[in-house]
């Protein structure tokens, strides 16, 4: 079907800002690909189905909204007392001065110009074919964006127990900065790997990631979704899990007026095991606050395991929204699917909307889901004010308690305790204006 | 200590009068009772007390050291040394007991101008308290009253008590749901907390909880009044004849 002229013209527009970057035979025909890819599906706008409860068009648009910067005052960075391997980036530059050396055991790491540089390179399999995949059945056409036209990204492969986690840093300086970044993640067979996140990156922001995870590897993500008020930001992570491996990904985000987080899971090898949490927090007081998580699990191996835990605590107008799918092909007996996502609406002008999915082309599967929207417990409140507490540290008690099950999905203690601590700080901070 | 004069008190939703003019006097050091049979108002008055939404005080005070309370919030009744120990403790899952306690005997502590409790002040305190109530490190590390059974819910509030060391104790309805030796647990808990300085009022359906913790003054509630009030013998008076006799005496 052609790409109707109304949606043309908004992605020329787009395009016409954007240069695509020099590189290798490969990298140039994986960013025309991708190009191609993107003219025919165009840009999203609100009529598009995938998009009826996120509203894309400030993601569109040729040039990034201004955003404030957001002053952290004296709080600490996160992961502070985390042993990791840092890499920053400012405004989607990767900044050498500000990042680690890029070597650590059993790893390997590359500024992705430099990988795509090469004539040979392992990105080659994986950069914008991961992506290409998840564009079917349901079209993604910012990701074609971003494999197309990113700036800059990492290229990342482990190759055994990478003892200190890889920690992505994303520095926003500039009121205006539209950042693209791709990195692509290799974890070979029976290696292990943590990638953490954080910070708001740019005013605009585009991010994505490829990760292929080999038999019996294993991948961990932290991302912490900076706080800026103003911010925007669309990811997509793309995955395809081998045999035995495993999988895990919590986000927690908090502020921010846009966040559309995608995730593409597909598990091609027997007995993979795939969760992917988020926790976000939203206050449309400052501010407006969108919060979209769109998550498509595919199961096409037999006795894998994929669960979806997603929690959302809004007020003051604030917005979520929560798209999640589980489609099992046929042959994918023995799957165990869940799907869970909640909000705790903290007063009558915030909102929830929640899309859950199930396709199943198997007939010996379990897969469950549900959703709930809800206040908060009026006789816990009761219960913990009659003790002393105070309404609105009691409010926020009950928040962390709602939001701990997504937590509780990071494996690495010290890290789910670093932003439980995180999140108290910033309710704290919250109650003290 | 507690001083309730004509409390008249409905419900907010419905047009229903609930208490139709209470009056008590509770004196430091002392233990008052209060026996009725079901709908009388005590489990209200109880909740009217410790600021409960709800209901609507349409006529009468409460004060407590000469304190409003009805003008306080909920958790500026407890920082003033008000305590409910509920009739169905709440369970808060994700939030551990211990977690619990700290914020709560913290923020009280904060709302009277005193310093927080360390956290190793603190542990020292809660092991000692809870040892005596037969409360194990297990049952404080998990959720407030989750998967706890009925007995331990309520050991669970004597303990709070206990930590908050509040001067006017509300128990209502303690007794329900336990057994014989939990009930003297639970007892023995609350008279190790009886003191010249500290008042209780215990809401009891029935006399048995009362052989264990000995009340100074009895009072018998119906209909939303406190209809008669004597000594210990009173509530002996409850179990041999029921209310029906008390009642017919004063209607």
């Amino acid at each position: 079907m052609a790409v109707a002229q109304a949606k043309q013209d908004l992605t020329e527009a787009r395009l016409a800002g954007l240069e695509m970057p020099a590189g290798a035979g490969w990298a140039t025909e994986a960013r025309q690909g991708a190009l191609a890819r993107l003219r025919a599906m165009g840009l999203p706008g609100r009529r598009d189905e995938y998009w009826r409860y996120t509203d894309p068009t400030s993601l569109t648009a040729a040039a990034a909204p201004r955003a404030a910067l957001f002053d952290p005052g004296d709080e600490p960075p996160l992961y502070d007392g985390i042993d990791r391997l840092k890499i920053v980036f400012v405004d989607g530059v990767f900044d050498p001065a500000q990042s680690d050396d890029l070597s650590a055991e059993g790893l390997e790491v590359e500024r992705l110009s430099d990988a795509m540089a090469k004539d040979i390179h392992w990105a080659r399999d994986l950069y914008g074919v991961l992506e290409a995949r998840g564009q079917v059945p349901v079209a993604r056409p910012l990701a074609a964006l971003n494999t197309a036209f990113a700036t800059d990204g990492v290229a990342i492969r482990a190759t055994g127990k990478v003892s200190r986690p890889v920690s992505l840093i994303y520095l926003h300086r500039a009121e205006t900065s539209d950042a693209i970044l791709h990195h692509v993640v290799r974890v070979e067979e029976g290696a292990d790997l943590t990638i953490l996140e954080n910070g708001p990156a740019a005013a605009r922001f585009n991010k994505c990631m490829e990760i292929s995870v080999a038999d019996r590897g294993a991948f961990h993500h932290v991302r912490a979704q900076g706080r800026d008020h103003e911010r925007r930001a669309v990811t997509h992570m793309f995955a395809r899990l081998g045999a035995e491996s495993l999988y895990k990904s919590f986000t927690l985000t908090a502020n921010g007026v846009l966040t559309r987080n995608e995730h593409v899971v597909e598990l091609t090898g027997d007995d993979a095991v795939a969760h992917v949490a988020g926790a976000a927090m939203g206050d449309g007081k400052r501010g407006a606050f969108h919060h979209d998580d769109t998550v498509f699990v595919t199961h096409d191996a037999v006795n894998c395991e994929s669960r979806q835990v997603f929690k959302k605590v809004l007020r003051n107008g604030a917005q979520g929204v929560f798209q999640g799918k589980i489609l099992v092909k046929p042959g994918a007996q023995k799957t165990d699917g869940y799907q869970i996502s909640q909000a705790l609406l903290l007063d009558e002008d915030s909102s929830f909307q929640a899309k859950p999915e199930l396709e199943i082309y198997a007939d010996d599967v379990s897969c469950s889901h549900g959703s709930t929207t809800g206040a908060i417990d009026e006789t816990a409140l009761f219960y913990l004010r009659a003790r002393g507490v105070p309404k609105d540290v009691a409010t926020d008690l009950l928040v962390l308690a709602f939001i701990d099950e997504a937590i509780q999905e990071i494996e690495d203690t010290r890290l789910a305790d670093d932003i439980r601590l995180r999140l108290q700080q910033w309710l704290e901070r919250r109650r003290q204006g | 200590m507690l001083s309730i004069k004509n409390l008249h008190v409905k419900l907010e939703e419905e047009d229903k009068q609930i208490l139709k003019g209470v009056d008590l006097e509770v004196e430091a050091g002392r233990v008052h009772a209060i026996m009725g049979p079901n709908g009388s108002g005590k489990s209200t008055l109880s909740y009217v007390l410790s600021g409960r939404d709800g209901y609507e005080v349409t006529d009468g005070t409460a004060t407590l050291e000469g304190a409003d309370l009805l003008e306080m919030e909920a958790e500026e009744r407890a920082a003033a040394g008000l305590f409910l120990a509920f009739q169905y403790p709440v369970e808060i899952p994700g939030v551990g007991n211990m977690t619990f306690l700290r914020t709560a005997l913290n923020a009280q502590r904060k709302a009277r101008g005193e310093d927080e409790i360390s956290a190793g002040d603190f542990l020292k305190l809660v092991r000692e308290k809870a040892k005596a109530l037969k409360i194990d490190a297990d049952m404080l590390k998990r959720p407030v009253n989750v998967g706890f059974s009925g007995g331990e819910k309520k050991r669970n509030e004597i303990l709070q008590m206990a930590m908050l060391e509040p001067k006017m104790c509300i128990l209502d309805e303690t007794d329900s749901g336990l057994d014989v030796d939990a009930m003297k647990l639970v007892a023995d808990g609350v008279n190790a907390l009886r003191d010249a300085g500290r008042a209780f009022l215990v809401i009891t359906h029935y006399q048995r909880l009362l052989d264990h913790i000995q009340p100074d003054v009895v009072h018998i509630m119906a209909d939303g009044r406190i209809v008669k009030t004597g000594g210990p013998e009173l509530a002996l008076e409850v179990e041999q004849n029921g209310y029906a006799d008390i009642l017919g005496e004063t209607a």
